[in-house]
């Protein structure tokens, strides 16, 4: 679906079927230098199962137009802003990697407007090695090579994502060549520079839900504790045999986390 | 932390799309010999027919086995999907079927292995699907040939017979410059020793049952998506970027912004046109796939060994591989394929028909029959087989010589080779 968001034309994949915002409101949030499709599995299901699904292409990603948000907290006001746009009063926020960040932040933010959050492959603060942070800015490819290699604990997975016959890491790899040149950098400076995590955490009254990878070296399960130790209400849902592609190297298991909690 | 890389390809081709069977341990990959798969739950069920969650419910539409061997060629070809269908020519028609339809057009390289040949000029035609073919190294003639009603460039990287080599950079750009892909049979050349995605093409072809599988048991095909066309860029493929009123008004592109090909060519053309591989297929070409690498290293060993031993000999005019100066391709060659230029190629046969005929009659170790890319070396002469009703006229504008003989050249002892080769020759001449 198409909606203006901030005057810029924006996309959301409602999971098949038409938006019904009477419905309870789950929107997806990818991570960087993703887009909509990294949540194909899980966001066609909850929309066959009774919620409203918006799964946006952030600007200056996938098919929205618009340049990239150049902080974690301008996307946190983005997606209030797209909330409005939708005719949404309160939603519950998923959010990958950088897309978590922008959960936290926004439900901190706007504790009236979100419901519920779940953090997928998180870490707060979320440091960027020196290493990728400046490959993002000077070799694109690079960078784009060390992230599909970080992010996958295995070259096979069953059953695969979104389907038998998918080479996951080969899927990564095109979606993330598909964004524009530029906006890497800009979604890993946002994640490196976001400092405001922990105190963000501890404003958050809504319930949270932390999805963690067992075999996750870009946020590593270690990392989570912090984050973890800051939210009041909050339940860890660990998956075995997944790194920090959570959705596509473990697709039932990030659903059923799922669709036990929103 | 070190810049990691990714496993290289021998690696791949044994580990890619594969982990031990997570219900026994196996190491190797389990023939799962079974038609369907038994839901949780009617939840699960459900989802798995709309898309929800990934799994198996039909052997026709996926299968595990097949699976392993779909995702490991996609890993080897740097795609994003891999689709294992019944034989090559289901894959080329699995890969056309999904893009084009009734209305549409083709431009095709006119240097075809004769059954995609037949399949573009003869059988599509009635199902509205034509077909203009070019020279393929005609740059002008790709391009002018291409009509708006066009929606496919296709070609193979090594021609039949005269072994062109596809420019597939400059072709691919002429594809693009039209919003089309570009398509290729990349059978003979594997992603061995060429992988065409890397120089611009879309969408690739396997015929699995020659060097892929490599020992001449099993028929099938495989065909790879890229991820890299766009198609909603594009807009010539409502296919691929509309509803589709025959998968839950699934748009596909919508779903999948890398493999909205692979998954219609799966929700649609496996399905419906039903010419999926056989598991046990799979398994036979996964054995081959393993030692993919090491067997065209010496596949192509052999090669240029036996063309070598040709040119010098005295009762052969002349030999064509692309590794050759004197064929048009070399420079071409030399880009694309550094590894080699495959391991099947022509020469000339001093003495015309009756010479050629002796000549198969004669070798030992050469099988004569209709295929390549057998572990085991064959030999056929077009002028008495495959090509036997045309005359010496007819032939060469096919750019076949009545003494035309084509080799492919296998992995057995290259001395062996050069000798049951010499004694043929020699007999050829006494006639
Ligand atoms: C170059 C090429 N492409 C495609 C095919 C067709 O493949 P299959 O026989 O597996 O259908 C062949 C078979 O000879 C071939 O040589």
């Amino acid at each position: 679906m198409e909606l203006t968001v901030h005057k810029h034309a924006t996309y959301a994949y409602t999971g098949g079927k038409p938006f019904d915002p009477a419905l309870p409101t789950v929107v997806f949030i990818h991570g960087a230098e993703h887009d909509h499709s990294v949540w194909a599995l899980q966001s066609r299901y909850l929309a066959h199962h009774g919620r409203g699904v918006l799964a946006v292409d952030l600007p200056g990603h996938g098919r929205s137009e618009g340049p990239p948000l150049e902080s974690v907290e301008a996307i946190a006001d983005w997606v209030i802003a797209l909330l409005d746009a939708a005719g949404v009063q309160r939603a519950t926020l998923i959010g990958h990697s950088m897309g978590s960040l922008v959960s936290i932040e926004c439900a901190a933010r706007h504790p009236e407007r979100i419901a519920k959050i779940v953090l997928v492959g998180t870490a707060v603060p979320m440091k960027v090695s020196e290493e990728l942070l400046n490959a993002t800015r000077d070799d694109e490819p690079l960078a784009q090579d060390m992230v599909n290699i970080w992010s996958h604990a295995a070259y096979a997975q069953y059953p695969s994502n979104p389907g038998p016959g998918f080479w996951v890491m080969g899927g990564n790899l095109r979606v993330m060549q598909r964004q524009k040149p530029g906006v890497m950098h800009v979604d890993f400076k946002a994640c490196n520079d976001y400092v405001n995590g922990i105190t963000a955490a501890g404003k958050v009254a809504a319930p949270a839900m932390l999805i963690v990878g067992k075999r996750d070296v870009m946020t590593p399960p270690r990392a989570t504790k912090e984050i973890a130790a800051a939210l009041a209400d909050k339940r860890i849902v660990e998956i075995a045999g997944t790194g920090h592609a959570l959705m596509a190297e473990k697709p039932d298991e990030v659903l059923d986390a799922l669709r036990d909690f929103v | 932390m070190a810049a990691p890389r990714y496993y290289n390809f021998d690696t791949l081709s044994l580990h890619a799309g594969q982990q031990p069977d997570p219900h026994t341990g196996a190491r190797a990959t389990p023939i799962y010999q079974t038609t369907s798969y038994v839901f949780r739950d009617t939840d699960q069920a459900a989802a798995l027919f709309n898309m929800e969650r990934a799994g198996h419910v039909y052997s026709r539409i996926s299968n595990p086995t097949n699976a392993v061997l779909e995702e490991r060629i996609a890993a080897l070809e740097g795609g994003v999907a891999g689709l294992a269908t019944a034989s090559g020519q289901a894959a080329l028609h699995l890969g056309l079927a999904t893009i084009a339809g009734a209305g549409s057009h083709v431009v095709a390289s006119r240097s075809l292995y004769g059954g995609s040949h037949n399949l573009l000029h003869y059988t599509l035609p009635r199902f509205g699907i034509e077909t203009t073919f070019v020279d393929p190294r005609d740059l002008g003639a790709w391009k002018n040939a291409i009509r708006p009603n066009t929606k496919v460039l296709y070609a193979e990287t090594l021609g039949n017979p005269g072994l062109d080599v596809l420019n597939i950079p400059e072709v691919a750009a002429i594809a693009h410059a039209a919003k089309l892909p570009l398509f290729v049979d990349s059978t003979f050349t594997t992603p061995y020793l060429l992988r065409p995605f890397e120089h611009g093409a879309d969408l690739i072809y396997h015929s699995a049952t020659k060097f892929l599988g490599g020992h001449g048991i099993a028929i099938g095909g495989l065909l790879v998506d890229g991820g890299i066309f766009d198609w909603e860029a594009s807009g010539k493929f409502p296919e691929l970027t509309e509803p589709y009123d025959g998968f839950h008004g699934m748009d596909f592109q919508e779903e999948s912004t890398v493999g909205a090909f692979s998954l219609r060519a799966r929700r649609e053309g496996l399905r419906d046109f039903g010419a999926c591989m056989a598991p046990t297929t799979a398994f036979h070409i996964l054995q081959g796939l393993e030692t993919l690498p090491i067997r065209m290293d010496r596949h192509v060993a052999n090669t240029r060994k036996v063309v070598e031993f040709l040119t010098r000999h005295p009762a052969v005019e002349s030999v064509s591989y692309p590794e050759l100066e004197s064929h048009p391709d070399y420079a071409l060659a030399k880009k694309l394929l550094p590894k080699g230029a495959s391991a099947v190629f022509t020469f000339v046969i001093k003495g015309g028909r009756p010479a050629g005929r002796k000549l198969i009659e004669t070798v030992k170790i050469f099988s004569h029959l209709a295929n390549v890319g057998d572990a085991k070396s064959l030999v056929i002469h077009p002028a008495s087989t495959t090509h036997f009703r045309m005359d010496d006229a007819a032939l060469l504008a096919a750019g076949i010589g009545p003494g035309t003989i084509r080799l492919s050249i296998g992995l057995e002892d290259p001395q062996d080779l050069m000798d049951d080769l010499g004694a043929a020759l020699r007999m050829s001449q006494k006639i």
